[in-house]
């Protein structure tokens, strides 16, 4: 009997074939490729890879383009992680324990589609439409000019002091109804009479978000603040869309650096080495952040 | 019944909260301003795609149009060929949602359900998938897909998007399905039901909501699909909506109708979808993020 159930168990290896083959040759062989191809030099074409060791990764350190593309990185996690983040949190509390209660659910879920709009656009035609939105005889500086604030029209998208901060802006745009949502969806198993019972006590609409929206919704925190974490390390069709990484690499992200490197320079060891390097720390951070989450777990049982 | 006594908990819990009289109209009010911002884009883009290009001139792009004028949809909609990216749109994002999803719903029934050993192990790796970048595997797939003449096909984007969706979808469906009801398995071994007449004859007609919601996540996902597309999709024939928008760069120099018509166009098919799929798609996501 026990013999015959473990060889039954075995049979369902076969369905695991497919997608495990589908794995190896397009996850995991192409990423020990790269990884390979990061310590060559290689122009792509017929002529075979060169090994140089590590010499892509110490041209990388010198690489002022590279270290500029961290930064923004980090300036990304802020724009597509933290803000967004701290806006669906109020909003969904907002909608969930003030608009449902004292308006209607249908409210709430009007509001609820009109900001997850922008999520399920495509980032290419957000992009092209903030394009010209923000372009020097665009929409922003029309609008300023009408109401008179002439002196704070800019080239956004094309003068380095800005540039980063709009695309920025534009990034918050597609990422809180994103964050909304889900926050909305976890607010729906929180118990009622909770709320009622805060309000009852005369708590306020702030200390009801702070003792009871955020502790509950923190599985939901951790998960949105983890998924766009990585999403914000991979930010590619933005920069490609409306800067092209410029001016001057002011707005370049390590994606489109190594994307730029792999198919106009041709520079395809250099290339591969960024992305090597993007994966690792995607990955080192992906591990930290899901070890963190299975101690907090840990703690709350 | 469970959602019936919430629904009454609720009418009843309703009447019991005080319903501010001005406060609330304030926090109405200023709601709606956030929602305008949020959608004055849309706006914009509608207004302005219907105008002539002397209207623009001479109104600016702020006034409502006093001339109505299709020239700039129907010219974006015949010098892309509007119609043909439309298409493979459709075909590569359903191809990909279908192929995701069967190659989740193996793995998982593999996992979920066969308990097979190693199948966590599987799991973890899979995370590869969801935190690679896209950059780090592109060009040694670009590489092998000229050597296996699928550059520049419609069928090497289906494959590559659809195997890395599969991640997401076997976390997804291996957590369901860990916790499918034994019994009902247990009883149709009893009556010989081969696996393969199990998964197909029991499990995918109980999980075929879940399935659904997590094919729409793809297809939409897939919509708008960036990278390999734009990498492996070079002829014009073969491009998607949004490797199409994307390629407009330079488009700032040319006629802000255009433009305007232009991203009308990319942002119509999703909206559309949108309006058919919304509960579908808001609530969805909160599914598969917490799971």
């Amino acid at each position: 009997m026990d013999k015959s159930k473990s060889a039954g168990r075995a049979g369902y290896y076969l369905y695991m074939i497919p997608g495990v083959l589908g794995f190896v040759l397009i996850v995991l062989v192409p990423l020990i490729a790269n990884f390979a191809i990061s310590f060559t030099t290689w122009k792509g074409g017929v002529i075979p890879p060169r090994y140089v060791g590590f010499e892509n990764y110490q041209r990388l350190l010198h690489d002022a383009a590279f270290w500029g593309s961290i930064q923004h990185t980090l300036l990304f996690i802020i724009s597509m992680t933290i803000v967004p983040i701290i806006l669906g949190l109020v909003l969904a509390a907002v909608l969930f324990d003030y608009i449902s209660a004292q308006f209607s659910q249908t409210w709430s879920s009007f509001f609820r589609a009109g900001f997850y709009l922008p999520q399920i656009l495509p980032l290419t035609a957000a992009g092209v439409l903030w394009a010209w939105i923000l372009n020097p005889i665009g929409i922003i500086n029309a609008v300023l000019k009408a109401i008179g604030l002439d002196f704070m029209a800019k080239n956004w998208l094309g003068d380095a002091t800005y540039a980063l901060w709009a695309v920025s802006a534009v990034i918050v745009w597609v990422q809180v109804g994103y964050c909304l949502v889900v926050f909305m969806s976890g607010l729906a198993r929180v118990d009622p009479s909770l709320y009622e019972a805060a309000e009852l006590d005369n708590a306020s609409w702030f200390a009801r978000f702070r003792a009871i929206t955020i502790p509950m919704l923190m599985p939901e925190i951790f998960v949105v603040a983890l998924t766009t974490l990585i999403a914000a390390l991979k930010v590619f069709a933005p920069i490609y869309v409306l800067t092209s990484g410029g001016p001057d690499n002011a707005t370049t992200v390590p994606s489109y650096l190594s994307y730029y490197h792999f198919f106009t320079t041709n520079r395809v060891g250099y290339a591969a080495a960024i992305a090597t390097l993007q994966t690792v720390m995607t990955i080192i951070l992906g591990i930290v952040f899901l070890r963190m989450q299975s101690k907090q777990a840990e703690g709350g049982h | 019944m469970a959602t019936a006594s919430s629904i009454s908990t609720h009418t009843v819990s309703a009447e019991h909260r005080v319903r501010s009289g001005f406060g609330r109209w304030v926090v109405l009010g200023i709601l709606l301003v956030f929602l305008a911002g949020t959608l004055f884009p849309f706006f914009l883009a509608a207004v302005n795609a219907i105008k002539t290009p002397s209207d623009y001139a001479a109104n600016g792009p702020l006034a409502l149009p006093r001339s109505f004028d299709l020239t700039a949809l129907k010219n974006f909609w015949a010098t892309v060929d509007f119609p043909r990216k439309l298409f493979n749109s459709v075909l590569i994002s359903g191809c990909t949602a279908i192929l995701a999803v069967v190659l989740s719903l193996l793995n998982a029934y593999a996992i979920g359900i066969g308990r097979v050993r190693g199948g966590q192990g599987v799991l973890v790796l899979l995370l590869i998938s969801i935190m690679a970048p896209q950059e780090a595997l592109v060009y040694p797939l670009y590489y092998m897909s000229k050597q296996v003449g699928l550059f520049d096909s419609m069928l090497s984007v289906i494959l590559i998007i659809g195997v890395l969706h599969t991640a997401f979808g076997t976390y997804l469906l291996s957590s369901v399905l860990a916790t499918f009801p034994r019994e009902i398995i247990e009883a149709a071994q009893i009556d010989n039901a081969s696996r393969w007449q199990i998964l197909w004859m029991v499990i995918v007609p109980v999980l075929r909501p879940t399935l659904a919601v997590l094919a729409t996540f793809f297809f939409i996902w897939t919509w708008n699909e960036f990278l390999i597309p734009l990498v492996f999709l070079v002829s014009n024939n073969n491009q998607t909506i949004s490797v199409a928008m994307g390629v407009l760069t330079g488009a700032n120099t040319q006629d802000p109708t255009a433009i305007a018509a232009a991203s009308l166009l990319g942002i119509t098919p999703t909206i559309i979808f949108f309006l058919i799929f919304q509960r579908t798609l808001t609530r969805g996501v909160a599914v598969g993020a917490v799971k």
